[in-house]
């Protein structure tokens, strides 16, 4: 073991949704810690300011949408010892107003996205004995909410396959965690439709710490998770709320 | 679909063997990583890629890769 057994020095880790938001901060904080970042998300110029944030390294740029060709992305890719599924979206709509238009959005990015990158990942060899493979799902997944429906079965939908995963991946010492946040300052609930000023209101009501999570909270604790600190722990799934009383 | 075919599914089914090391004649019990996942996969791999269903039973009694094959095929 490393004498830092939170260091992620000399491992490669994949973080997808890391042109925003807790992806970004998710791979900054991997190559602070000594990783090397496969960073994708569609925003190439995005891309580019999480790059320039990073420390320096030999990281991938590996550009494209998830919900598409999803194994030629993989082909670019080097091999793993970690990989963090952030990419997702949010949504929010009434039940009584869901259409399947909407069921195909969220649940194509939240859920079947990460799945089918997850199995071409697999079958094209590129996760390494002794990974860590970390989904950020979220506290939704358990605290109900309004206009969130489709969203929040999106992220029970993934908790659920993350169970499945880790039975499976288990001979070759491959762990799967999950990261349960609740609300996190980041343009998915800025640009959310909730005025910031409401958002600013339930902070200082609906968290005991009053104050929402920051995208590098949950970065930590990603690193944590990635890190040799971790390589007994599997099928757990962490809350990370600053308290949240209901979300 | 093939012998040769065959036995190159019958390998991508595995996560850390050497696909050269699978070959027709390989008696697959013996590999290291054969476990009953392996063999869940290569269950699947036969009812998608050949539309054939094998059990668990069947596939146990086989000892080479090729007894795989002609196993499906006599379906
Ligand atoms: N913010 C919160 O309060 C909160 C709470 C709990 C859980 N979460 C979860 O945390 C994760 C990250 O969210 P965030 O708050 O950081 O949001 P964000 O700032 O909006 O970032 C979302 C990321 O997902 C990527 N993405 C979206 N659709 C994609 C697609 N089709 N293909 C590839 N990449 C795609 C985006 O990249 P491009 O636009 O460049 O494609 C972006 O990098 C999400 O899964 C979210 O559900 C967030």
């Amino acid at each position: 073991m490393a004498a830092n057994p939170f260091s992620l020095e000399g491992k490669t880790v994949l973080v997808t949704g890391a042109s925003s938001g807790i992806g970004r901060s998710t791979a900054v904080a991997c190559s602070n810690m000594g990783a090397t970042v496969v960073v994708n998300g569609r925003n190439e110029h995005k891309l580019a300011e999480t790059l320039a944030l990073m420390a320096p390294g030999s990281h991938v740029v590996v550009a494209g949408d998830l919900t598409g060709d999803v194994a030629a992305l993989v082909a670019q890719m080097p091999k793993l010892d970690g990989i963090v599924h952030c990419a997702g979206i949010g949504h929010s709509k009434l039940c009584k107003q869901i259409e399947a238009d909407d069921i195909d959005l969220v649940m194509g990015v939240n859920f079947k996205a990460p799945v089918l990158l997850q199995a071409e990942l697999l079958k094209q060899r590129k996760v390494n004995k002794g990974a860590s493979i970390v989904f950020v799902a979220s506290l939704g997944y358990d605290y109900p909410n309004v206009a969130n429906g489709v969203y929040c079965a999106s992220k029970g939908a993934i908790v659920a396959y993350a169970n499945c995963l880790k039975l499976e991946l288990a001979q070759r010492l491959i762990r799967v965690n999950v990261i349960s946040p609740g609300m996190v300052w980041t343009d998915l609930i800025v640009h959310g439709g909730m005025t910031e000023e409401s958002l600013r209101e339930d902070e200082q009501n609906s968290y005991l710490f009053h104050q929402y999570n920051q995208p590098e909270d949950i970065a930590y604790l990603a690193v944590y998770l990635l890190s040799d600190a971790t390589v007994r722990m599997t099928g757990t799934n962490v809350h990370i709320a600053a308290g949240a009383k209901r979300l | 679909m093939n012998l040769e075919e065959f036995v190159n599914g019958f390998a991508e089914q595995f996560d850390d063997t050497d696909p050269e090391e699978i070959q027709a004649g390989t008696v697959f019990h013996e590999l290291e990583e054969w476990s009953s996942l392996t063999g869940m996969a290569v269950i699947a791999f036969v009812k998608t890629a050949m539309g054939k269903k094998i059990e668990g039973k069947e596939l146990k009694a086989c000892v080479t890769v090729e007894d795989v094959y002609n196993l499906v095929c006599s379906k």
